[in-house]
């Protein structure tokens, strides 16, 4: 093993640990990433953000050669579905990304280190030892990044087993479509990989604690979403709780604690999505002192830990567990290692449901302004008077601008319709510049798009929208 | 209770947060200091004004406008959160709108983006216009304003003044073998970057010289050894070289105006008067405290003022007010043992002495070798304005009053 003392070890190389080592190697550092998984990338690209999108891209396909060509005028065969051949394209996608990685660290000279790490403490001369699994020798650094990210959280009353209780990691492999997969947790996890079993045939039921989805979003968005995927044959058991499963005759039976009683629920499969947990086990931490609040990693303005030399961000971290949020949180912890004065921007960070139609929003949502009391005007507009949206014959959804009452600076934008995620750029952009919904309508739009209906919300602003 | 920055000086604007003293939620009493912060000239402590629990709205390293609010104290009592106050940092936008690369450039720059105009759409500060106003240095902006006159950099030997902030940063563990760092890049402080901009305008704009000479201390120092004891009990303080020349300097200035005036555009301003700055040691570097009308104070009032300053910069309670003026500067680089040095000038001050330690030396006096406390003596001076007959004969006044003090005692 090396003697080699890198400046920078990270462990962990999802999206925050990747993005911190190939910045830090661009600084002039030399990066070393040690990893437990075969490939790189992480929970995001393996098992995560990007396979689920295959599926979503793939299952979307599906159903609109099932029943929406028609209505196009494409008359078809009813498309039969080869899920291996689905799969197969969905572990390529995921191939291609993760060997990109491995390419990028090759091109910026990381060193890659397999096997879990432990960090061991600073030696006499303040170099961090990591000790990695089946290697002989430590891994020398003189600053740690602690980059390990999160797991799927598992709830006591129902333990995944891997094959019938499961986690999003193994709802994105099954081998057939199930009959009837039950969701737990109405969150961003659940209702996309329920959509995209949905899609493919199986009957999807989705349990969830609070009397709304997506805990945080808008309100609005959330009741359109769920009145969209009620539409396309989603069911929701809403204020519910799972109490238990039990194996009968092959089957399995869920029992659903609802307001009025318990319920039993037949179902093959149930995919439990209740929200993660930072990855800290086995790390060593305690041991070195590092010290938590509220269960995650307590770090100061640089990302340095309560312990010299030793930094965290992503999912380790406070703040949303999100791939871009650590992305940014990497680059910007290595820039400040380097004296630059970068910052990541949390006011501004976008967070995308990948349904169909697709829910995005970045800044504050209209219930927090009324809580807090800031005074606010918004905007709205209809994807039902956008031409290109009835082209695509995608006219669900709305646009919501809030901004400030004096000044107009934006507060939050909110949008929920076709092709959301890649809309929610503007208005992010928007936002950090400091815009207001007024730098929105002064701006021209192309005609036709889609993008045409957050002009209008911004315009609606001061009630001048022109489709309206 | 809002806690403000404190007006610290005429031409101080900003200042930045070098550290907090004390967390958010602390309980503080009155008088107790809260923060430190660091303007281009000094470095301060700002004192809690009544007792409560603290909350801190402006955190550390943050560029803030003098007289801005960067904390409350809640005298509720110490069960009173702290959240409402950090609700209210959340609130309103202190700053214009700017893109993120300029919100980096800005910080990059140590600028406070309030006082720039914007030029882009909603008066949005663009990274144009932050360069540009980088680009007019004090230096170069017209003569006649003097918003941003470098008037008072403390001047003394280039290399000790600044005082280096202590950042929390993790120390860097000594190395044993091999080094462990080869490097540590940190960014520059407010001071040392003010400092950096200050030393390399006087080298621009000024055509300055050093001249030489030395001194026999012998004098010197028996009246310190005759006096010394009679004269601490009497004034409280201990008679040092430093008021003597002080004293010399100021019979000397008298003698060659040209040292102790300055340039103002076209013209040249004599001054009646001479305020010197001496360089005082503080626990986190060197500063250059005015003494004022010192042409007429006694050896005891200018050596109990010295002590004062002393005082006050290790309690960071020099205030800027202290520093501003001058018409000449003593800078004794003797204490750090230096035995020879060439100042550097603290613009707009046309001479700058250079103090050294005190050696024995062998030198010929009428005729015989002997053994003698000698001194270096430097004189930096601005050419433009004080020919070498006139810096040459200045600092010869002054070796000549260091010899002989005598003279310059009854003379006063």
């Amino acid at each position: 093993m090396s003697e080699e003392i890198f400046d920078l070890v990270v462990i962990g190389a999802g999206p925050g640990g990747y993005v911190a080592a190939i910045r830090g190697a661009q600084l002039g550092l030399t990066v070393a990433v040690v990893e437990r998984r075969e490939t790189l990338g992480g929970v995001c690209l393996n098992e995560g953000c990007i396979p689920s999108k295959a599926l979503l891209d793939s299952s979307e396909l599906f159903h609109l050669a099932r029943h929406r060509f028609a209505g196009h005028g494409i008359e078809v065969a009813p498309p039969s579905l080869n899920l291996g051949r689905m799969m197969a394209r969905k572990d390529d996608v995921v191939k291609k990304l993760t060997d990109g990685i491995a390419f990028l660290f090759k091109k910026n000279k990381i060193r890659s280190f397999a096997g879990s790490a432990t960090l061991l403490g600073a030696d006499a001369n303040g170099v961090q030892q990591v000790e990695v699994e089946g290697a002989a020798a430590p891994v020398l650094g003189k600053k740690v990044l602690l980059a390990t990210g999160s797991e799927a959280v598992q709830l006591p009353a129902l333990p995944f087993d891997g094959d019938s209780v499961v986690s999003a990691r193994e709802a994105l492999c099954f081998e057939q479509v199930p009959e009837h997969l039950l969701v737990v947790g109405g969150g961003y996890i659940g209702l996309e990989l329920g959509s995209v079993w949905l899609r493919l045939g199986a009957q999807v039921t989705v349990v969830e604690m609070l009397p709304r989805l997506i805990a945080g979003s808008d309100g609005q968005v959330a009741d359109t979403l769920m009145r969209s995927l009620k539409k396309q044959g989603m069911r929701f058991m809403m204020g519910g709780k799972v109490a238990g499963v039990e194996k009968r005759e092959g089957e399995l039976q869920a029992r659903v604690e609802l307001e009025g009683g318990a319920q039993e629920i037949a179902c093959d499969k149930v995919l439990v999505a209740v929200g993660r947990s930072p990855l800290t086990a086995g790390l060593g931490l305690e041991k070195l002192g590092v010290q938590m609040a509220e269960g995650r990693i307590r770090v100061d303005a640089d990302y340095l830990t309560s312990v010299p030399g030793i930094y965290a961000i992503g999912d380790l971290i406070a703040g949303p567990m999100l791939a871009h949020k650590a992305m940014e949180e990497g680059a910007v912890c290595v820039e400040r290692m380097q004296g630059e004065p970068s910052l990541v921007d949390y006011g501004c960070v976008p967070g995308v449901c990948y349904t169909w139609p697709e829910a995005a929003s970045v800044g504050r949502t209209e219930d927090a302004l009324k809580e807090e009391g800031i005074p606010y005007k918004s905007g709205k507009y209809n994807f039902i008077g956008n031409g290109r949206a009835r082209c695509m014959d995608e006219t669900e959804g709305f646009v919501k601008v809030l901004a400030e009452a004096d000044g107009g600076r934006l507060l939050g934008v909110h949008i929920i319709g076709p092709r959301a995620s890649d809309m929610i750029a503007e208005a992010v952009t928007v936002m950090s510049f400091g815009g207001s919904g007024e730098d929105i309508a002064l701006t021209m739009h192309a005609h036709p798009t889609l993008s045409e209906a957050l002009k209008e919300a911004a315009l609606d602003l001061d009630s001048r929208a022109i489709h309206a | 209770m809002d806690i403000k920055v404190p007006a610290v000086g005429e031409s101080i604007h900003e200042a930045v947060i070098a550290r907090w003293l004390k967390k958010s939620g602390e309980v503080v009493v009155k008088d107790e200091p809260l923060c430190e912060i660091e303007t281009d000239k000094v470095t301060m402590e700002v004192i809690a004004e009544a007792d409560g629990v603290l909350s801190i709205l402006s955190q550390q390293g943050e560029t803030v406008k003098i007289g801005a609010v960067i904390a409350t104290i809640d005298d509720r009592g110490a069960e009173a959160p702290a959240a409402g106050a950090a609700k209210v940092a959340e609130k309103g936008h202190p700053s214009p709108p700017m893109s993120p690369s300029g919100r980096k450039l800005a910080r990059e720059m140590g600028v406070e983006t309030q006082d720039i105009k914007g030029s882009g759409r909603g008066g949005r500060v663009t990274r144009e216009d932050l360069l540009k106003s980088e680009a007019v240095p004090p230096a170069q902006a017209e003569p006649a304003p003097s918003r941003e006159e470098p008037a008072a950099a403390p001047a003394s030997p280039a290399g000790e003044r600044v005082p280096a902030t202590p950042e929390t940063a993790p120390a860097a563990p000594p190395a044993k073998g091999e080094p462990v760092q080869r490097t540590l890049r940190k960014p520059m402080t407010q001071i040392r970057k003010r400092i950096a901009e200050r030393l390399v305008s006087v080298r621009q704009n000024t055509a300055m010289l050093t001249t030489f000479n030395e001194a026999d201390m012998s004098q010197v120092l028996l009246l310190r050894k005759k006096h010394g004891d009679y004269f601490q009990k009497r004034h409280n303080v201990k008679l040092g070289f430093m008021s003597l020349f002080v004293r010399a300097c100021c019979e000397a200035l008298q003698e060659f105006p040209e040292v102790n005036a300055s340039i103002e555009g076209d013209d040249i301003v004599y001054h009646n008067y001479c305020d010197i700055g001496v360089a005082v040691g503080g626990e986190k570097g060197l500063v250059v405290p005015v003494l004022r009308g010192a042409e007429s104070l006694t050896l005891a009032r200018i050596e109990q003022q010295i002590a004062e300053f002393a005082e006050k910069v290790r309690n960071n309670r020099i205030a800027i007010a202290d520093l501003e003026g001058g018409t000449f500067t003593i800078s004794n680089g003797g204490v750090y043992g230096s035995m020879l040095s060439t100042p550097i000038l603290n613009p707009p001050q046309s001479g700058v002495l250079g103090m050294h330690a005190i050696q024995e030396r062998v030198v010929v006096v009428n005729s015989e070798i002997v053994i003698r406390p000698m001194m270096y003596l430097a004189l930096s001076y601005d050419h433009r304005l004080v020919d070498g007959r006139g810096a040459v004969g200045f600092l010869k006044r002054v070796k000549e009053y260091i010899e002989e003090p005598e003279e310059m005692l009854l003379e006063s």
